[in-house]
């Protein structure tokens, strides 16, 4: 990497963040507007809805089957509902969710900004004495971040039913060991990890699409690589992130 | 020009990006209540030239006064209180795709005042009938034609009486019959509500029957400026070779190259 | 703003689905839910050795959890480990005269801390110490002491 691409990058880092200051600067204006965060809750979270539930089971039936096969080998099959319950609530929850809504709702809102920028739309609020980064981009922000928690705690909990239908009905794990297991060793701390780590997944997704949207090169090209960006630096933060989160938590 | 004839004022004014100088010692005034066109081949800086006038950029050099404001003088929100009394026509229309003509009329009075439904209805659908719309309020952006979307976006753009209404490109793309509705609404919305009128536009025989005045931009500078009949018998090559519309003259029909034959024989 | 039903109801069963989802974990999947103006009392208790027990660990009296362990700390003047307990208010009948030890849950389990009761009639109040307490199994130490009673089984034997 050249002395260039370096500044290149420090100059966007440092763009998004300060990008990221208005958004957080708009938040008030946002929240005596509730019907707008209330189209982006339902834009980034309910139409995301089906689609986490479908990977929250089927994450959680192969949770069942793998923990299963593993825990067999040690003999305590009884702690499935455990290894699955923390798996989900600790990691796999926050971050399949937030992948899947780099995928589902971050492309969303980056194509839908970035077209909105290249038909003018953008500029004529602004010609219209409405800043558009209050108006488009920060209802888009907040709920992302409201949504994703919630979808995160979807997605662990129908993943937690997806190993009990897996290890208690297939398996022939004792159901009242699978869930008496998970109680006594599943802590509200482990929850809470979850939800900080979802909410800062929500961040930053929700500011990465945000920002490439409306950053966009104004062609169909620009519109098109500001959205395959969204996914690749979301999915990068995401994970970078999740390391740091747990190492913190844990 | 007394001043308060004087809607904006350009003071010397230059734009210079990447060492490249786009705009230079721009020097002229626009009247109250008339409609001023800014004409020049595309590339000289018209577009430049709308974004310094509403404020979107700064000049690097001279002064820009609006409605008796310096807009390097403004912050945001000052410049947003400066530009509700403006309003602005943009080449597509700029609709708000996800909005239908009805609330794309309504959306300024929405953001900026909290009028009650029955009142916005009304300024809304007489803004419409205004321009013949009032019957497509329900329809979306995506079900209107070219010109259509153009006379919905000039509703919203005068919902908020401005005093200024700038029109980037009006014409560009019309079929004879839609060119001719706009025409006639732009010239009704100056004649009837008085509101000052710049137009930025290259199509000179249009602008003939439409402007009071004519600035002609040439290669970022000021080329002439007068009445459409003043321009029309200047004498100077490049004000002639704009309004007769000819390729020969002293804007080259070449963008400048090396030599045709360094470049297709390969010889020196 | 125009009014789309389709777009409140199903943004309402998303956000109700959601917080569904955050309750029920919080209560059905934790061990000990959100207690809303929960009061704890506190009592420590000396040991010479902890094992491997971590502050969060459970304490339970036959077997029902009362409390967490709150700090685990070394008095230096007693070269003792210092357990401080936060038990909840309900459980305030614990005799002052019952015993803790550490126990460990199943063979590889976590530690946790028990009381077996006592017979006095005044109960433990806040900031009550613990006398009698028993130390952790230190798993080695046991294997040691087993192999160790084994061999000197068989020396008498012969």
């Amino acid at each position: 990497m050249n002395a260039a691409s370096v500044t290149t990058t420090l100059a966007k880092f440092g763009r998004f963040t300060l990008f990221l200051g208005r958004l957080v600067a708009g938040v008030p204006s946002t929240l005596r507007r509730p019907r707008l965060l209330l189209e982006q809750v339902h834009m980034t979270g309910a139409l995301s809805l089906v689609i986490v539930m479908l990977s929250g089971l089927f994450v959680g039936m192969v949770l069942g089957l793998q923990g299963y096969d593993l825990l067999r080998r040690f003999g305590s099959t009884e702690s499935l509902g455990t290894a699955a319950a923390l798996g989900l609530l600790r990691e796999l929850g926050p971050v399949i969710t937030a992948l899947l809504f780099a995928g589902r709702a971050g492309t969303a809102i980056t194509s839908e900004i970035g077209l909105m920028l290249a038909t003018d739309q953008l500029a004529a609020m602004d010609m219209m004495a409405v800043d558009p980064v209050r108006r488009i981009c920060v209802p888009r922000f907040l709920g992302g971040v409201v949504s994703m928690p919630l979808l995160a705690a979807i997605f662990a909990t129908i993943g937690i039913f997806g190993a009990q239908v897996v290890g208690v009905a297939m398996m022939g794990v004792d159901s009242g060991q699978f869930w008496s297991q998970m109680r006594g060793a599943v802590e509200l701390r482990d929850i809470t990890e979850g939800v900080v780590k979802s909410l800062a997944f929500g961040i930053a997704c929700s500011a990465i699409a945000v920002f490439e949207g409306y950053h966009a090169l104004p062609t169909a090209e620009g519109v098109g690589r500001a959205t395959t960006r969204t996914v690749v630096n979301s999915s990068v933060a995401i994970l970078a992130i999740d390391y740091m989160l747990t190492a913190v938590l844990l | 020009m007394r001043s308060e004839d004087c809607v904006a004022r350009f003071d010397d004014v230059g734009y210079t990006v990447g060492g490249r100088q786009v705009l230079s010692g721009l020097d002229f005034a626009i009247e109250r209540g008339r409609v001023t066109a800014l004409m020049g081949p595309s590339g000289t800086g018209k577009t430049t030239l709308l974004k310094l006038l509403t404020g979107q950029i700064q000049p690097t050099a001279g002064r820009v006064t609006v409605i008796g404001q310096d807009l390097a003088m403004l912050d945001r929100r000052g410049l947003y209180a400066l530009r509700r009394r403006m309003g602005m026509l943009f080449q597509n229309g700029a609709l708000l795709t996800d909005l239908d003509v009805y609330e794309n009329v309504a959306f300024p009075l929405r953001e900026h005042t909290d009028l009650p439904e029955p009142v916005v209805a009304r300024i809304v659908l007489m803004k419409l009938e205004s321009v013949g719309l009032r019957g497509a309020a329900r329809l979306l952006p995506a079900e209107l034609s070219g010109g259509m979307a153009r006379r919905v976006a000039l509703a919203r753009a005068v919902v908020m009486d401005p005093e200024i209404l700038i029109y980037d490109e009006p014409f560009a793309g019309l079929d004879p019959i839609a060119l001719g509705m706009v025409l006639k609404l732009i010239r009704d919305l100056n004649q009837a509500l008085g509101i000052t009128s710049i137009v930025v536009s290259h199509d000179v025989h249009v602008i003939e029957r439409l402007a009071d005045r004519l600035v002609l931009l040439s290669g970022g500078r000021i080329a002439a400026a007068g009445t459409p009949a003043a321009l029309a018998a200047d004498p100077d090559p490049v004000v002639r070779q704009f309004m007769s519309g000819s390729a020969e003259g002293p804007v080259p029909f070449h963008y400048p190259a090396v030599d045709v034959a360094t470049d297709m024989l390969g010889t020196d | 703003m125009k009014r789309n039903p389709s777009i409140e109801i199903g943004t309402g069963l998303f956000v109700l689905l959601g917080f569904a989802a955050l309750f029920f974990m919080a209560t059905q999947i934790s061990s000990h839910g959100l207690e809303f103006g929960r009061h704890d009392y506190h009592l420590s208790a000396n040991f010479d050795n902890v094992g491997g027990l971590k502050a969060g660990a459970p304490v339970s009296i036959g077997g029902v959890t009362i409390g967490r362990v709150e700090t685990i700390d070394y008095d230096s003047t007693s070269y003792k480990a210092v357990v401080h307990l936060a038990i909840n208010q309900r459980y305030d009948h614990i005799p002052n005269d019952s015993d803790v030890a550490i126990y460990t849950a199943g063979l590889l389990g976590g530690n946790y801390v028990g009381f077996t009761p006592g017979g006095s009639v005044t109960n433990y109040k806040d900031g009550d110490r613990v006398e009698m307490t028993q130390s952790a199994v230190v798993l080695e130490n046991l294997i040691s002491k087993f192999l160790f009673d084994k061999a000197g089984q068989g020396a008498k034997k012969e």
